[in-house]
This record gives C-alpha cells, structure tokens and sequence, in this order.
C-alpha cells in the first residue's frame, strides 16, 4: 500500500512537471502545425531567468515569497522577449517551408540559444532553493515530501484549467480555433493570422519557460539540461496526440506514473519504458489517443 | 584561418572532395615552448562544480611554474626550462567525440602532451586513442580502475588513485564511525565511475562489515539527469538506513537539495565518495553529519592544512579566483606538477631537452610531492597512481560562517589499494591479503 | 552494366575524384585524414536521408541505424573477437537493413511529421537500452580499436581510409543507378502526387520501403564505417536524438541535387565543427547553429546549388 501511494504520488508529480513543460509545445504544433525543437530552450531560458532572480533576490535578503514573483515574471518575459524574437525574425519567413524543414530551423535555434545561456549566465550552476524551502514538507504514508513538488500538481491543474478556458471560453479561443481549422479561409474573414500565430508562439513559448522556472528550486541550474527535456516532451505530445491539450494531459500522467512503476521496480527499464510506449502508441494510433479531429487531404 | 577555409570549400567542391593540403599546420615545436592541451569540462552540467575549478587549478600552477614563482620542490622555472603553453579544450559531448577531438589536438594542433579529463567515461575512450597515436597522455581527475587493469598501458598515465581506494576507505570510515549499521544502498550514475564505486563499495562492505546488508534495489539514474525525485522516495522506502553515492557535477547538487526539502538526511545516513562541490555552493543549506570524501589529499579536507606548499596553493587560489579550491583544483595541479617533475628529472637525466619517451620513463613509477601530500605511481606498471584517502562527516560552522569537516580520517596506501600486479576485484574477493591499516 | 556506369556523367567524374582522393590520402596530413575519413562515412548515411528526402520523408531517427552499425561493429570486437574490417561492415550493413525491413513495414505507411517522429521513438528506444544496460557499455560505450585487414592489423589509419573511399564509390553508384532506374524516378513522383502513382500501377507502400532499407543499410554502414574510424562508439554521440538531427542538418546543408553532395556536405561539416570547437569551445553550438540558420535561408539549395554549375547538364537530369 505505502508503496503503491509512493509510486503514485512520484508519477503524479513528475506527470504535473511533463505536462506543463509539454503542453508548450502542444498548443505550437496545434496551431502553427510547427514542432518546436527549440521548446527545450525556451524550458533551460525559464530556469535561468528563475533562478538567477531567485538567487539575487535572495542575496540581497528580500522575503522569500517574492521567489514565486520571480518565477512568473521570469517565463513570462521569456516568452514575450525569447519567444517574439524568434517567431518574428525567424519562423515568420518559414511559414510557407516544409514542415520538416521549420523542425529542422527550429533545431538550430535551439543550439544557438543554448549557447546564449552560456554566454548570459556563465557555466555555474544556480541554486534557487529557497522557494522549495518555504514550503516545507509533509509526511504522506511514511515517506517525507516537499510540498514544492506537489504544489507542481496545483499548478498543473491551474494551467489545464486555463487552457481549457482560454480555448472554449473566450473570443480569442474561437478565433484560434478558426485558425487551427483553415488558415486560409480565417485570412479571408480578416482575421490577423500574423498575430495569432505571434501570440500562440509566445504563450507556447512562455509555458515552457514555465516549466523550467518553476523547476529551477529544485535543480542545480547548468547549461545543457534542455536536451533531455525536448525528446521526453515530444513523447508525451506524441502519446496523446499532437496538438491536443486533454491529450498532453493524458499523455504526462501516462509516462510520468510508467516512470515512477519503472523506477521503483525495474531501474533498468525506466527510459525504455517511456520511448516504447511512444512507438507502441504511434503505431498503434499515428495520431496520438486524443488527436483532433482533422480532415485527411492527399 | 578563414582565408584556407573558404580554399578549402571550393577546392573540395572542384574536384569532388579532394580536400586542400594547403591546410597543412607546419609542426613547430621550440626548445623554449611546450604546447600542452589541459581538457576539462567547459560546458554542461560538470562545468562549474569541476570543469572550472579544475582549470583554475591548473591555470594557476601552469602560471606559477612558468614565472618561477611557486614554492620547493618546484621553485625552477618551466618544464625543463620550457614555458608551458596552455590550450583549454571542452570535455563535453561524451567519449566518441572526444576522441574526435583528441585526434584533432594530436594530428591537427601537434600538442607535446595531453592533460585532463575528469569523467570516466572519457578517459575510458580517450586511452585506446592515445596509444594509438603514442601521444604523453596525464588523466587527473578519472576514476573507473579498468583504464589500467584492462590493459598495459604505455602513453597513458593517471595521477589520481582509482575508484577502489575510494570504496574501501569509505567502508572502513563507515565501519568506525557507525558500528551498528545494518544495512546500505546506493544511488550511483550509470557509467563506468558510478558502477565501478557502488560494486567496490558493497566489496568492501561485505569483508570490513559483514553485518552490513547490502540492498538488492540500488539506483543507478542516467548522469546528469538532474531529477530525483522519484528515486528519494525508492531509496526512503528502502529499509536499508545508509545510502551510498559517488554522485558528483552538478548531480550532487540537484540530489541534495532535493533531498533535503524532503527531510531524507535525517533518516539516512549519507556517504558521498566525491560531493565536496556542494559544501561550498550550498552553504549553509548542506546538511551536517554527512560523511563526505575528497578522493584523496585535497579540497575541503585539507583547507586549513598548513604544509607549506598546500597553503600557498590556498591562499594563491583564494587571491586569484575569490573561492577556495575544490578537489579538482587539487587534481588538475598535481598532474601538471607530475609533468613537471617528470621534464626536469629526465632533461637532468638526458643533459638536455628530454623527448616524450624520456619523459615518459621519468614520469614511470613516479613518487613525487603532491599540493595536499605524496603521489606515487605505483601500480598499473608505475602509470597509476595511489595516495591515501580521507573521509570526514560535514558540519556548518556557525561562528565563523563556513563550513568544515570533523573527524577527518585518511587511510594509506597501503590498506586500500591491491598491490602492483594484482587485479583489484579478486584481491578484495579474496579478503583483501597484506592489507595495512 | 559498367558500359551504364561509364556512360553517366555523375559517375564517372564522381567515380574519378573518389578514386583521386583515395590515393591523395596517402599524402594527406593525419588529421585531414581524419576529418575526411569521418565526414565520408557519415556522407554514406546522409546518402540514405537524401535518398528518403527526395521522397519528401525526413527521418528524424536515422541514428537507429547509425548507431545499430556502430554498435553492432563494436559487439562483435568486444563479444565475438571479430576484427576484420569487411566482415564488421557487412555485419553492421546486414544487421541495419534487417532492423529497417522490419520496421518499414510500419513506417511505410507513415508521412511528414508521423514518419519523422515514430523513427525518432524507435530511435529512442534503442538509445533508453543501451543507456540503462551494463552489458551494452551504458552510457560509456566501447573502444573499437582492432581493426584488421585479411588478418593483419595496419598501422595508422589509412587502409581503412581506403576501405571507406571504396565503400562511398559502392554506394554512389549504386545510389545513382536506382535513381536512375523507374524505380527511382518513382521518388520525385511520389512526393508530388501518391495517389496519382498509385493508379500508375506501382504500390507507393513498395518503393517507400524499398527506399527505406537502402538508407537503413548505408546508415548502418556509416555507423560501422565511423565506429571504426574513431575508434569509440557510445550513445550520446551514436544514437541520441542530435545525431539525427545532425544527419539530416548535413543532408539539407549539402543539397539533395546529387549523389556526390552528401559526401561534400557531411566533409565539410566536419570541418566546421573542428574549427568552430577550436575557435569558440565554450560556444560551437552557436556556430553550428548559426549555420544551419545561415543555409536554411540563403542557400535553401544547400551547397550543391553553388557548384551546380559545372553539372549543370546532369543536374538536371537529375531533378
């Protein structure tokens, strides 16, 4: 019993984690129909952005409840400085490139970007724990935890929640879902599709920055922890379908609680597990559990 | 550089890929000058906690020994009169493209000599690479024993002991200081250091504390994969009350903090073979009581040591760099000093200059004076080498706000190292014959 | 069969400079040598990608089989005690082909972004084995270093430089006379109408697969070919997810205009990267980066479309 709790306690956390990092890049590909490789970037850009605040905060001996700020203002400017620079001075003169090769432009965005993060912010790593640490930890069927991570579960939920409003619920949901539907057709009914694309890109780009700021507590923050990120997001985008948010969702909780199983009883097996459910679910269903619907055109 | 490139495209794309000899870099290798590539990790995740305090420590000995400024034994100045010319290369990217890179500072950029490398991994890739192209190589950090026990070894050297030492230390400082221990399990990386230190350390722990119930679900995570949380709660629900770790970078860090925000060093007792990075970048966050080791005579073990030439090197690396000097520093300086003293006693030898294989018979068996203490290269043929190794259980000093180790215990060469020619798994499976401690 | 061979431009110039560059080897400084010989075998599985582009299939997952090949040469030195250097090609060739007639019964059905990611999954999964099995090196990988000819180990590299030369002119012409063949010209047809091929009477399932195989069998090659050449395989620069992104990098880099141009792009990236490591070795991603920006939208061609010229008369033949 403790350790089925356990197991499924530590799936549901690292769920809550992929899902925030994946649904970034979801709403992208959703929209835009891009598979945004530099999604991993923008994730390592949020935690350098977050913990670099969070540290100056600290040393200066502001409270630490202001790191929460911190890690909102942080993705937040990521993805209106990042991610508006990139869709403007790159991707808008690809639209009409093959997908394929947009993924492939987005590749080099990431290595570059990468790479700014060393020139920004030098190769030592950053601690921003005091976040983690005001929150303190509970004792759940014997096992301490920090309530950090499971606040990451609220936090989930909070983003689910707003997406599903965002989309069903407001004017700029229609519009979007116009635009998923047929680009053309929402030009010719004078709908600046230019700045659609540029907002979805940025809020796209912000939610993966988020992912990596409210993360940041509790890493040690170094260059380079974005590859992992990229390849573990598209498996769960992949798992529930490109493009679909209730599909991410199942997506994370499926590779997250496979994980944690994996993790406590075969060790061996825990990033195997991940990637074979990915090929299992593209063969099975190419177009993930829960694509949406689309018309097949040849 | 720009000009042969751009020769070099349209030469290739002329006649179907026969690549400019232009390029052709002339060897020019002065009397007075030595090129030596120093690899460590620039960038990545091993960068700040290794990579640069390593670098640091050999830009700092490099800089001494060049102007004649460091303390006895190694007041000469220069590398048998020459003046080392450092080139810092990257060690990321793992072991096949450093190989590709060794190649290039070899053929390409006619280095006299290579120095470096902190993962195993790459020192297990780099060693079949430099003997095949018979290039003085100096490993200063690596730990995996099989670099010398798989093979005789003719270019390639280390002057850190391996990772045996390490295991059987910790099982003895276990055994002292923790006599009721029951039983242990680990989280180690995934690669040759990780698994070499685990399988040593449960060895060890069942000749010096058979009591000691090893666990059957050790972890072993992918380096650098930075979260742990879901590993914590397999290692909490694991009866064994000790956890054994040999995680190093910024691993170390990651897994501490994320312990702590869960209370994990209360209930376990942790024993880190190598985290002394942590204690200075955490702080007073880094929890006490943990028992933490060094790999050998250097960092936080030895930061108020007053030997002369250790606390020139602190207070040297202090002035120079701000922070004191970690592990690595140490390790990276005692391979240069090994260079050194490997040059000088072979142009002594020779009267003048020494080629590489003088070099390299002088540097053969090597005993000479470390930063922290005596380095040896006893084993593996005179290419490995030993030195004692100490653990100590961390405490945060609050009146002077810094943190220190207490009970701090080294145990010799002599009681954690197989003898010369022996294979180290069968002589800890044979309980460890001849041993002194 | 060599009366076809002689009478097409592409490989008789290809097949001459080829042949030019094995004997240059011989007075090649060693590391051009080096950097030659790496950017020739990793050309053999650019080869496939472009094979497969011309379809208008990217597979992002391409290091399957690279590092099948790889890893594959280095089993049967470390297990097997096989050193010789054809039998270890052929292994890795035969074992990467197998592996791709497998999977393409799946991925034959699959288009755009479906095929590039459920190779990249397949690709993954051999990377979470071979990361996690002590058995199969972990992360470390295995040293490949006994590489004989006819029972005898060479001293340097340049037999096996010689080896690989011999291998690319293979592969090129064979590359040329299957895209020259109906079946090849099948490729440019399918990616423009497949359905239209389909009432043509050719099963488009058919020749994707067929296409498959042929570029799962050169990365395997290229795999063996490089294991070989460096002398060290592992997972993170043999089978992770940048090493395909770097193959089909190289692959619009260099062009899909003709066979030779992979060969030339993945030389020349090579070389790039050795001078970018050495100029900025805390930033060559940046460079590497940039430049893949840089061609993407100024030379959206690739590098062939500069040199096109003096082709120009099969360039077009070539479509």
């Amino acid at each position: 019993m403790q350790l089925i709790t356990t197991m499924l306690l530590d799936g549901l956390s690292y769920a809550s984690y992929l899902f925030i990092v994946s649904v970034g890049l979801t709403i992208i590909f959703g929209v835009m129909k891009i598979l945004n490789v530099a999604h991993g970037a923008f994730y390592a850009w949020g935690a350098y952005a977050a913990a670099f605040s969070i540290t100056l905060l600290a040393d200066n001996e502001y409270p630490d409840w202001l790191g929460f700020v911190a890690i909102f203002a942080g993705s937040i400017a990521v993805g209106l400085v990042l991610g508006s620079a990139v869709e403007r001075l790159i991707l808008r003169k690809m639209y009409h490139e093959e997908e394929v090769l947009i993924v492939l432009a987005t590749f080099g965005i990431f290595l570059v970007l990468e790479d700014l993060i060393i020139i920004t912010f030098g190769v030592n790593p950053y601690f921003a724990y005091q976040p983690m640490a005001l929150l303190g930890q509970v004792e759940i069927v014997g096992i301490f935890r920090d309530v950090y991570s499971l606040s990451l579960i609220a936090l989930a939920g909070v983003v689910a929640l707003a997406c599903w409003y965002g989309l069903n619920k407001t004017k700029w949901g229609k519009i979007l879902t116009v635009v998923i539907y047929d680009r053309e057709i929402s030009l010719a009914m004078g709908i600046n599709v230019q700045m659609v694309y540029l907002v979805t890109f940025m809020v796209g780009a912000g939610l993966g920055a988020l992912g990596g700021a409210y993360v940041s507590p509790t890493i040690s923050v170094v260059p380079g922890f974005g590859v992992d990120v990229i390849v573990l997001s598209f498996a769960v985008v992949v798992i529930g379908g490109m493009g679909s948010i209730p599909g991410a969702l199942i997506g994370s909780l499926m590779v997250g609680i496979l994980r944690a199983v994996a993790v406590h009883q075969l060790p061996q097996f825990e990033l195997f597990v991940i990637f074979a459910v990915m090929a299992v679910v593209l063969m099975i269903r190419p177009e993930g559990l829960f694509a949406p619907e689309k018309q097949r055109t040849i | 550089m720009k000009f042969g490139f751009s020769r070099l495209m349209s030469r290739s794309a002329l006649v179907g890929g026969a690549v400019a000899a232009a390029l052709v870099a002339a060897p020019a290798i002065a009397k007075d000058k030595i090129d030596v590539a120093v690899t460590a990790f620039l960038t990545g995740p091993a960068a700040g906690p290794f990579g640069v305090p390593g670098k640091q420590g050999a830009e700092l000995i490099i800089n001494a020994i060049n102007g004649g400024t460091m303390p006895a034994p190694y007041n000469t100045k220069g590398f048998a009169g020459a003046m080392l010319n450092p080139l810092f290369t990257d060690e990321s990217g793992g072991g096949a493209k450093q190989v590709g890179e060794y190649r290039n500072l070899v053929q390409k950029r006619n280095v006299d000599a290579v120095v470096g490398y902190i993962s195993s991994g790459s020192c297990m890739a780099i060693t079949p690479v430099a003997e095949e192209l018979k290039k003085l190589t100096i490993f200063s950090v690596c730990g995996t024993p099989r670099v010398f026990e798989e093979g005789n070894r003719t270019y390639v050297f280390r002057t850190q002991a391996h990772a045996v030492g390490d295991s059987i230390a910790a099982a003895h400082y276990v055994a002292e200081k923790f006599p009721d221990v029951k039983g242990f399990t680990g989280i180690n990386q995934n690669y040759a250091w990780g698994q070499d230190s685990w399988k040593f350390f449960k060895l060890a722990m069942a000749k010096i504390k058979p009591s000691a119930e090893a666990s059957s679900k050790p972890q072993f995570p992918k380096i650098f994969a930075g979260q742990y949380g879901t590993e914590i709660s397999a290692l909490s629900t694991d009866k064994a009350e000790m956890v054994h770790s040999s995680f190093w970078d910024g691993d170390i860090e990651a897994f501490v903090v994320q312990g702590l925000a869960r209370g994990f060093f209360r209930n376990k007792k942790f024993v880190s073979v190598v985290g002394g990075s942590a204690i200075d970048s955490l702080g007073k966050k880094f929890p006490d009581g943990v028992v933490m080791g060094t790999r050998g005579e250097g960092g936080i073990l030895l930061r108020h040591n007053t030997a002369p030439l250790n606390a020139w090197f602190v207070s040297e690396y202090k002035k120079a760099y701000g922070v004191f000097p970690l592990g690595p520093s140490y390790q990276y300086a005692n391979a240069i000093l090994a260079l050194k003293m490997a040059m000088d006693n072979a142009a002594k030898a020779a009267g003048g200059f020494p080629t590489q294989e003088q070099t390299m018979a002088a540097l053969k068996g090597i005993k000479y004076q470390g930063i922290g203490g005596e380095i040896a290269l006893t084993l593996g043929n005179g290419h490995q080498a030993v030195h004692p190794v100490g653990y100590g259980i961390t405490k945060w000093d609050k009146e002077k706000g810094e943190p220190t180790v207490t009970d701090v215990k080294f145990y010799g060469t002599d009681c954690i190292y197989a003898p010369p020619g022996k294979n180290s798994e069968e002589w800890l499976n044979a309980g460890m014959p001849g041993a002194k401690c | 069969m060599l009366a076809i061979c002689l009478k097409d431009q592409t490989i008789r110039w290809a097949g001459l400079g080829f042949a030019l560059l094995g004997i240059l080897g011989w007075a090649l400084p060693d590391w051009i040598l080096t950097n030659v010989m790496f950017g020739l075998a990793r050309g053999l599985a650019v080869l496939g990608l472009m094979i497969l582009w011309r379809t208008g299939l990217v597979s992002f997952g391409h290091a399957l089989y690279f590092g099948l090949g790889a890893y594959i040469v280095a089993l049967l030195e470390k297990y097997a005690g096989i050193n010789d250097i054809f039998l270890k090609l052929i292994a890795a060739v035969i074992g990467a082909a197998l592996v791709g007639f497998v999977l393409g019964f799946v991925l034959r059905n699959y288009r755009a972004i479906f095929f590039a990611m459920l190779s990249l999954a397949f690709s993954m999964v051999l990377y979470g084995i071979l990361v996690k099995m002590e058995v199969l090196g972990s992360t470390d990988g295995f040293s490949v270093t006994q590489n004989t000819i006819f029972g005898h180990l060479p001293d340097g590299k340049y037999p096996l430089f010689c080896v690989i030369v011999v291998c690319c002119i293979l592969a090129l012409v064979g590359a040329q006379l299957y895209l020259k063949s109906a079946l090849g010209f099948l490729t440019t047809a399918i990616r423009d109408n497949e359905l239209r091929v389909e009432y043509l009477g050719y099963s488009v399932a058919k020749a994707i697969h067929i296409k498959y195989l042929i570029s799962a069998g050169l990365a395997g090659a290229a795999g063996g070919a490089m294991a070989m050449a460096l002398g060290q395989v592992d997972p993170d620069s043999m089978v992770n997810w940048p090493v395909s992104g770097e193959l089909v990098f190289i692959t619009i880099m260099a062009g899909a205009g003709n066979v030779v141009a992979p060969f030339l792009g993945a030389i020349l990236f090579e070389f790039i990267r050795t001078y970018a490591f050495e100029l900025a070795p805390q930033a060559w991603q940046l460079i590497v980066g940039g430049t893949l920006l840089a061609i993407i939208f100024f030379l959206p061609g690739g590098i062939w479309s500069l040199i096109q010229k003096p082709f120009a008369k099969e360039g077009a033949g070539n479509g």
